[in-house]
């Protein structure tokens, strides 16, 4: 059963993914240790060469290390690990079994990756490349259709052809508005003004999300391939790139394919020996949350501070400095090859009535696989947490799932059948978003999520309308209170006013958005707002004051794990027989509680 | 003297990057990433310097460096350690690892220990949520950090720093 198949046509490739997950377990060394054992090895009956990748959205089982053409996926590899694989599978066509990924629940070894739950309900268009190419080699690009669809555009379709397709495909906004992309295109081709500017929304400072930035890092062509196909449509001379420097191999990847593309032809003057004269520039942001907002952004590249402006007017009229723009976000761009190469009805074949396509999510916190998903539009929340996600970690039960970043909300065990489009979403009062899928689980505590995205959001608005700014401080000074026990039951109704007020009277979409973290929490968990105000208690057991562990006699079995690893020396208790936990001691780190395989510690 | 030649120093090497970019108010951002990267904090000798090439007020040059995260007006500790406190940290209990920062080395997200050995940053998402709660310390990633694991941390990194100061 471990023996491979022989039919190797001539060469091997072994991709080890170099994307953020994977370098911070350490991937790159595992990466050395392969280029030094297979430079001058001449044990091989085939070439085998080595390629550093992007995130195969597994970050979870990372490093990972990928064979070719087997389709072997290795997980948790280290460098120490590189001798047995090189021995075994590259020299004897054994798979290491232990490196393999392995079902928790059905404890069953997968072969590749590509056989199991977490891959196999995915649908990958916009993520299309990354993990399967060197993002920082043009050829790994081209040898799979890359800048055929420019090609194809430049070469065989009008410009007003290319804005139809896109029209045709139904392809939403990916950075959150989901405003239709083809109808900004042409709304911004048909004003007559030239200079046109195309730009790449990359600033990405959802908290806990990372699609944009990994596909950046791990497919830098698409964007630009995207851009260029647009600058065609709507004539566009300039690009712009817009990047915090904070994500440096997103930097660094993008800078080296911009060059890559200049030289090869596909940005510069007449680009494939047309018309079209295009070229792109990076700007690298310095990390605000508002500068995502387009207008802002603009701002920011024009080399003022990155605030939204004082009355909205399209960025396709009147955008950088004062030029018809267009702006998409980083997915949006990464789907527009698609479309131009496979056609608009095949991408809308896919997805809802009203959303067409898939979405890219990163579906993090309490679940058992985290990492990049890509679905397609209309795959159920239960579905993507359950069966790609495999559930929640440790056994413990779902809470809530949050989507939309800042501006979206929490959405209960009750709505986990909801089809995911961009209005399901808005109809359960959350959003979209940008695609952060945040799982919550009952050591979650709901009032303190709302606390903390309130309090980024202070720390984020820019402060120029007083609506937003003085409004969310005052929503963060109550849900404060309430974390600290000191809240009264008028405060929810307080909160709920207050939020009305900041929606219909803040400036941007931040200040008008930010209120929907507390009332869609207050919507759905508002009991647990009552247990903080009337009986002074956290039940998730997170909000310190309101706190204490305890063990529970009759299920503890006197493992000693939670005292090995208590920090504060907290917990006491003799082998084989129930801890106790010294209340006075506790720091309320939860280690203990979150670790107990007994799940014998308990929230007073 | 010595100060003297060290000033003159640090405003040469200012110039070099400054000069890097075309005289227009729109690399502001541009050449303040490359200059912090190079002081580690935004000197006011040059946000000045900036201001003067690029032909505009010092108090719009001002007002970008405070603006935006990734600029320091003073300088940073040796070590900068960057809390990710995105939401999938966070649920993970970064504010935990927060206060214990807090209790070991007294210093709050923004703040500098008085010898200058650390500094504290928190980030929005460092991009390995996987791995939350994630702490990096000089660009080294340290993934699932407990506050047993940050005391080690913290003690290898004093370590680092002197490692880095006696090859100076
Ligand atoms: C506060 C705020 C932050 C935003 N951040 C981002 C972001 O990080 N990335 C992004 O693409 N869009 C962001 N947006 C949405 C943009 O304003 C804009 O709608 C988007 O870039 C348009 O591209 P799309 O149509 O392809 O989605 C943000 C909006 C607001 C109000
Ligand atoms: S880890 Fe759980 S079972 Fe083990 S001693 Fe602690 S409370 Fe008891
Ligand atoms: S919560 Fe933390 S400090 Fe308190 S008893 Fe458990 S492990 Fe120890
Ligand atoms: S970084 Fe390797 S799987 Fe995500
Ligand atoms: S939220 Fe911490 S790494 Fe993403």
């Amino acid at each position: 059963m471990n023996q491979l198949k022989g039919n190797n046509p001539g060469r091997r490739t072994i991709l080890v993914c170099c994307g953020t997950g994977c370098l911070a377990n350490g991937s790159a060394a595992v990466y050395e240790a392969l280029c030094d054992a297979l430079k001058g090895n001449d044990k091989f009956e085939v070439e085998t060469l080595a390629k550093a990748t992007g995130c195969n959205g597994l970050c979870e089982k990372g490093p990972l290390v990928k064979i070719l053409p087997d389709d072997i996926t290795y997980c948790k590899v280290k460098a120490e690990d590189v001798p047995e694989i090189v021995e075994k599978t590259l020299q004897q066509g054994e798979l290491v079994q232990r490196l393999l990924f392995r079902d928790p629940a059905t404890k069953k070894y997968y072969k590749s990756h590509h056989e199991t739950n977490f891959y196999k309900k995915q649908h990958k268009l916009a993520l299309r490349n990354i993990g399967e190419i060197d993002p920082s080699s043009v050829q790994d690009y081209l040898d799979r259709d890359g800048y055929q669809a420019l090609e194809k555009a430049v070469k065989r379709m009008s410009p007003a052809e290319v804005i139809e397709e896109v029209l045709k495909s139904g392809l939403r906004g990916r950075g959150g508005g989901g405003f239709p992309t083809g109808l900004k295109w042409k709304a911004c081709a048909a004003v007559d003004n030239p200079p046109r500017y195309v730009i790449c929304n990359g600033d990405e400072g959802d908290p806990g999300a990372f699609m944009d930035r990994s596909i950046l890092e791990g497919d830098p062509h698409t964007v630009i391939e995207g851009m260029i196909i647009c600058a065609y449509a709507i004539s566009a001379s300039k690009g712009f790139i817009y990047v915090r420097d904070e994500y440096d191999l997103a930097v660094k990847n993008l800078t080296k394919a911009i060059e890559n593309a200049r030289e090869r032809g596909y940005l510069g003057k007449n680009i494939l020996d047309s018309e079209l004269s295009f070229d792109i520039e990076l700007v690298r942001g310095g990390g605000a949350f508002v500068c995502g907002e387009e207008t802002a952004l603009i701002n920011s590249i024009q080399g003022n501070v990155g605030e939204p402006w004082d009355k909205y007017v399209y960025p396709a009229e009147k955008g950088l400095w004062g030029q018809p723009t267009v702006i998409n976000n980083v997915e949006t761009w990464a789907n527009i090859p698609v479309i131009i190469n496979d056609g608009a009805a095949k991408f809308a074949s896919i997805g809802t009535e009203g959303s067409k396509g898939t979405k890219v999510f990163s579906l993090v916190g309490k679940v058992v696989n985290t990492g990049l998903v890509e679905v397609p539009m209309g795959t159920t929340l239960r579905e993507i947490i359950f069966d790609i996600g495999g559930g929640i970690q440790k056994g413990r039960q779902f809470k809530a799932v949050q989507t939309g970043g800042p501006s979206g909300g929490c959405i209960p065990e009750s709505l986990l059948d909801l089809p995911v489009d961009f209005d399901t979403l808005t109809q359960a009062g959350s959003m979209m978003g940008s695609g952060g899928m945040i799982v919550m689980d009952d050591r979650t505590c709901m009032v303190e999520v709302a606390r903390y995205y309130v309090n980024f959001l202070a720390e984020e608005s820019c402060g120029k309308c007083v609506p937003c700014r003085e409004g969310i401080s005052f929503l963060l000074e109550t849900l404060t209170r309430i974390c600290e026990g000191k809240g009264k039951l008028e405060d929810l109704d307080l909160l709920e006013s207050m939020s009305c007020t900041i929606q219909q009277a803040a400036l941007c979409a931040l200040g008008r958005t930010a209120p929907n973290p507390v009332l869609s929490t207050l919507k759905y968990f508002r009991d647990e707002y009552l247990e903080h105000i009337n009986n002074h208690r956290c039940p998730a057991g997170i909000c310190k004051e309101l706190t204490e562990f305890y063990v529970d006699e009759k299920l503890c079995t006197g493992c000693g794990r939670c005292r090995r690893n208590c920090p504060a020396d907290a917990i006491t208790g003799e082998k084989k027989k129930a801890h106790t936990i010294d209340p006075e001691k506790c720091i309320k780190c939860g280690e203990c509680i979150d670790n107990c395989k007994f799940q014998a510690v308990k929230v007073k | 003297m010595a100060v003297n030649s060290e000033q003159t120093a640090d405003r040469k090497a200012m110039g070099k990057i400054i000069n890097r970019y075309p005289p227009e108010r729109r690399y502001i951002l541009a050449i303040m990433q490359d200059l912090q990267k190079q002081f580690n904090y935004l000197p006011k000798d040059a946000l000045q310097m900036t201001a003067e090439y690029v032909n505009t007020p010092m108090s719009v040059v001002y007002s970008m460096a405070t603006f935006y995260k990734a600029f320091s007006l003073v300088p940073k500790g040796r070590v900068v350690l960057k809390t990710c406190d995105g939401t999938a940290c966070h649920i993970k209990g970064s504010n935990i690892i927060i206060d214990e920062i807090y209790k070991t080395l007294g210093i709050r997200p923004g703040e500098t220990t008085a010898d200058g050995d650390f500094s504290l940053e928190t980030v929005n998402c460092l991009g390995a949520c996987a791995l939350a709660p994630v702490l990096v310390a000089n660009d080294r990633v340290y993934p699932k950090v407990t506050p047993a694991s940050l005391r080690e941390i913290i003690e290898e990194n004093r370590g680092r720093r002197d490692e880095s100061t006696e090859r100076e």
